[in-house]
């Protein structure tokens, strides 16, 4: 081949790069991804941002738009600080879980880096939106851009009317709760954003229509007494238990404004957009990773990546899956790149070149040769927990070689070493790693418990204290307070062990006519 | 696909949330300026910069777990432990996870860089020069919206109700628009006729009434009229400030600082604030000379000292320049303290007699060195001020003798007063 025939088929040559450059590496990419891996994708956007809009973009999680509020701007100061110091540089990119997918560049990226970060960002990250089911189940990615819009202006709308501070209060009561205003378990309905804005109007619009200010002056009839109603009926009535703190509020808190339900409604479905993301660190990020090393490594292949920017890519590769061993000064925790993606090549392993072992431990999948078909599902139907419980194999164990420590505060002489790579230790490795993916076990396990209409309407909470765990003293405090504020009367927190005995109670008092 | 280039959107989209939490922030920014100014260089006191805030009261608090409890986990990187092995812990922490460095970083302290504009806003938000009373109307700035008539254009929330009905009914009238009481008596008067050719003329009649009164419109937009506003200039006050330092050779480089501090300060405070405040730059050995704020700050100057010739300068300059019955006239005077004995009397007189009753308000600031002590003062320039203050003049004086007292000092003479007079 001439070296003119050789340069015909590279994308690009050197660092620069343009917009169309940006489309044809964006064509040959989908060419790959599509008809070489099977990947099934939303239409993409990819917008070309400056440094000061991927801190911005960083402040207001990540999202395009976002209501105001001032712990956005804190957040930007303190990225913005850090950033200029020069002690962290910022993320090559940034993907949003919607329809159509957005991924942001950074401008300052060469041409290489763009590559790596459409094939990651725009084919991998935004397959595993499309096809996940915990983000099939909990996001709404065509309406989630609109609903943004939606509540940014009715937050504006809001403050015009009622005041900044009251609508900032109100929001700072409800993001305190954020961690707790998810529906962990499925519900009847699929979330549908785009509803939720034109409910929102009809019902003003309704109320406004029905206004009449006769009503105030009718007398009320006479109000069946709260205590005949006996505990498990009331606990039916209020969904009780409830572990949707903000639900819980939204619906029944006696003294909220409805401006204020609807803004914790608003913080409530943010939340929830973002409860999969939580679950699934490890699997996307290995899903984008692997995508983005397949794809890389096809336009090297081809010869549309010259081999001077294969080397840049796999540098910047091997950076981002570097995984510090736990005695290392770098250590902090499993980096999800890197697990991820191991895993990722683990199974690819087991699909094509299983060992006897494989076959004992996988045998759905050793030797099945078809690599995407087998992620594709894998993609499809797991999460972080059940992803690692199923799939992280012997070989991945003792290639990491990884163990386990129990540290019981109890025993006097020292952190017992329960697990190692061994025959042994495999499936309690497995096990634990597992849980430690699980939110459901790393968060602190809160439930709203009872409420005494008949007497003074204290709201009873408790948290199930697993492996004596117990809340931060100082954070409590503040949330409880918040929690109180937004309920309207006294909440009482109690932390209760395995036996129903209560270990810890707090309290809050609402704060006068804070609201 | 499609690419969006976003670069060339507006910039500062997270100004606003930014602002929010610079007003939360509010007290905490304002205690880290004072600090960050004690430490700084006089040249880039006021550039704004980078400030640390401590991070308590801005927490955004949830949920979490505590210190403590049983801990599990998992780790890579296995060389040379057995299932079984027991570990000591590291000494100092009570059982905590063996390797948790890297976690919660930096909760403690945030650091925040200010624009210049917000350093000033903050560092100046509550000063203010006091008993600026003469005011007259000069070359003004500022206006104020007075009512000026009608116009037939104008925002809905300025119509002229009463005017635009007035205008309606003038033209109901002279195009003789049917009124409803005549359009209700002619239908009654059809119901209660029984000629049947009466009927019908009177039902052509009602038909071209109803069609005239739709022609002619109640209210037409020709009628709308809205209330008219005029910006009308306001009285702006006329300010002149002296800034009276001693550079002779009895002041040591640390007093200098210090009175110069003092005077940026006030430079700044007045520059930022005020509009329209003159500002005159005195300083002085033996004689005095009116200078540049260049010179005035960094120009260097020695000598003896006659504290009555800053004075002399000053009311030269007022009497050539600022008449005292159009302008407020202020003064701010740095010295050590020290002046020639002779010239204790000439001083005392022209300050007491001449300048004082021309002065709104008059700061004197004593330097001293590091080791002094700032509640006391023997200099001679300290009792003869005294002495002139008891006279219920408008006279402060302070003693100031290391850095981290000129804010306090500063603010004390200028802040916000309601109605009371300036503290002695």
């Amino acid at each position: 081949m001439t070296a003119a025939a050789v340069k015909e088929r590279l994308l690009f040559e050197g660092a620069d790069w343009d917009f169309s450059t940006l489309q044809r590496i964006h064509d040959a990419c989908e060419d790959i991804a599509l008809n070489e891996l099977g990947l099934d994708v939303y239409p993409n956007q990819i917008e070309v941002i400056t440094s000061e809009q991927m801190l911005d973009a960083y402040s207001s999680t990540g999202m395009p738009l976002f209501y105001r509020h001032w712990s956005f701007g804190k957040h930007f100061a303190h990225h913005e600080a850090f950033y200029r110091r020069g002690m962290r540089d910022l993320a090559y990119e940034i993907v949003i879980n919607s329809s159509p997918c957005i991924s942001y560049l950074m401008e300052e990226n060469t041409a290489t880096m763009q590559t790596l970060v459409i094939a990651h960002a725009a084919f991998g990250h935004n397959h595993f939106f499309k096809n996940n089911y915990l983000f099939k189940l909990w996001t709404d990615a065509e309406g989630i851009l609109d609903y943004l819009d939606f509540a940014k202006g009715y937050i504006a709308r809001c403050e015009e009317r009622y005041g900044e501070i009251a609508v900032e209060r109100t929001l700072d009561a409800a993001h305190a709760l954020m961690s707790h205003g998810v529906h962990r378990h499925a519900g009847k309905v699929k979330l549908n954003l785009r509803e939720e804005q034109k409910r929102e109007e009809e019902r003003r619009r309704h109320e406004e229509q029905m206004f009449n200010d006769l009503w105030r002056t009718v007398p009320a009839g006479k109000t069946a007494s709260a205590a005949n109603i006996d505990l498990e009926r009331r606990r039916a009535a209020l969904g009780l238990p409830q572990d949707n703190l903000l639900y819980f509020l939204e619906k029944s808190a006696p003294r909220l404004q409805p401006w204020q339900r609807e803004i914790l409604r608003i913080v409530r479905h943010v939340a929830q957009y973002f409860h999969p993301q939580r679950q699934t660190k490890v699997m996307n990020e290995g899903t984008a990773t692997y995508v983005h090393y397949r794809i890389m490594n096809r336009l090297h292949e081809r010869g549309q990546l010259s081999d001077g920017n294969y080397l840049e890519f796999l540098k910047s590769h091997a950076n981002v899956v570097f995984q510090p061993t736990y005695d290392d000064r770098r250590f902090s925790g499993f980096n999800p790149y890197a697990l991820g993606f191991a895993m990722m090549q683990d199974i690819e392993r087991i699909v094509t070149q299983p060992t006897e072992e494989d076959r004992a431990w996988f045998p759905d999948i050793a030797g099945r040769g078809d690599v995407m078909g087998v992620l594709r599902g894998i993609w499809a139907d797991y999460r972080d927990e059940s992803f690692v419980a199923q799939f992280l194999s012997p070989h991945l164990i003792r290639q990491l070689r990884l163990f386990h420590l129990y540290d019981d505060p109890e025993q006097e002489e020292g952190i017992l070493v329960s697990a190692i790579h061994d025959e042994r230790g495999y499936r309690r490795i497995r096990r634990q790693l597992a849980r430690e993916y699980d939110i459901g076990w790393t968060d602190p396990g809160i439930e709203i418990v009872d409420v005494d209409l008949a007497g003074d309407r204290r709201l009873l909470v408790q948290h199930r204290v697993t492996n004596d765990w117990m809340l931060q003293d100082g954070d409590t405090k503040l949330v409880l307070q918040h929690l109180a504020d937004l309920w309207g009367y006294d909440v009482l927190l109690q932390e209760i062990d395995g036996d129903e005995a209560v270990i810890a109670e707090h309290h809050a008092s609402p704060r006068g006519k804070l609201f | 696909m499609h690419i969006v280039d976003r670069r060339l959107n507006p910039r500062g989209k997270s100004l606003e949330n930014r602002q929010r939490f610079l007003r939360r922030a509010k007290s905490a920014v304002q205690q880290a300026v004072k600090r960050s100014l004690q430490n700084r260089n006089i040249r880039d006191v006021l550039d704004g910069g980078e400030i640390s805030l401590p991070i308590d009261g801005m927490t955004e608090p949830s949920f979490r777990r505590g210190e403590g409890g049983i801990s599990d986990q998992v780790l890579p990187g296995n060389r040379a432990f057995v299932e079984g092995d027991i570990i000591p812990r590291p000494p100092g922490r009570g059982g905590g996870k063996p390797k948790e460095a890297g976690e919660g970083e930096g909760e403690d302290s945030f650091r925040f860089v200010l624009t210049r504009e917000e350093f000033l806003d903050v560092f100046l938000d509550d000063l203010e020069l006091p008993d600026l009373a003469k005011r007259r109307l000069s070359e003004t700035e500022e206006f104020s919206p007075a009512r000026a008539g009608f116009s037939v254009s104008g925002s809905p929330s300025n119509i002229a109700v009463a005017r635009t009905s007035r205008l309606a009914m003038m033209r109901r009238i002279a195009l003789k628009r049917p009124r409803t009481e005549e359009i209700e008596a002619l239908k009654r008067e059809i119901e209660e006729t029984d000629d049947e050719e009466k009927k019908a003329a009177l039902e052509a009649e009602l038909k071209s009434l109803n069609e005239k009164s739709k022609r002619i419109p109640y209210i037409d937009p020709l009628d709308v009229r809205y209330r008219r506003f005029e910006d009308e200039p306001k009285p702006v006050a006329k300010a002149v400030m002296f800034c009276l330092m001693d550079v002779s050779g009895s002041m040591s480089e640390h007093m200098k600082d210090l009175a110069k501090r003092f005077y940026l300060l006030l430079y700044l405070f007045l520059s930022q604030r005020y509009k329209k405040v003159e500002i005159v730059f005195i300083r002085h050995t033996d004689r005095a000379e009116e200078v540049d704020e260049e010179t005035f700050f960094y120009g260097p100057a020695t000598g003896g000292t006659l504290v009555s010739s800053a004075l002399a300068a000053m009311r030269q300059i007022i009497t050539a320049r600022f008449d005292p019955a159009e302008w407020n006239i202020y003064a701010a005077q740095a010295s050590d303290g020290d002046n020639s004995y002779s010239d204790g009397s000439t001083t005392g007189q022209l300050l007491q007699h001449e300048i004082l009753p021309l002065c709104q308000y008059f700061a004197y600031i004593e330097v001293d060195e590091e080791s002094g002590d700032s509640s006391v003062s023997r200099s001679p320039l300290w009792a003869l001020y005294d002495s002139i203050r008891a006279a219920a003049l408008p006279l402060s004086m302070r003693k100031v003798c290391r850095k981290n007292e000129i804010f306090p000092v500063f603010h004390d003479l200028f802040q916000k007063r309601d109605g009371e007079k300036v503290a002695p």
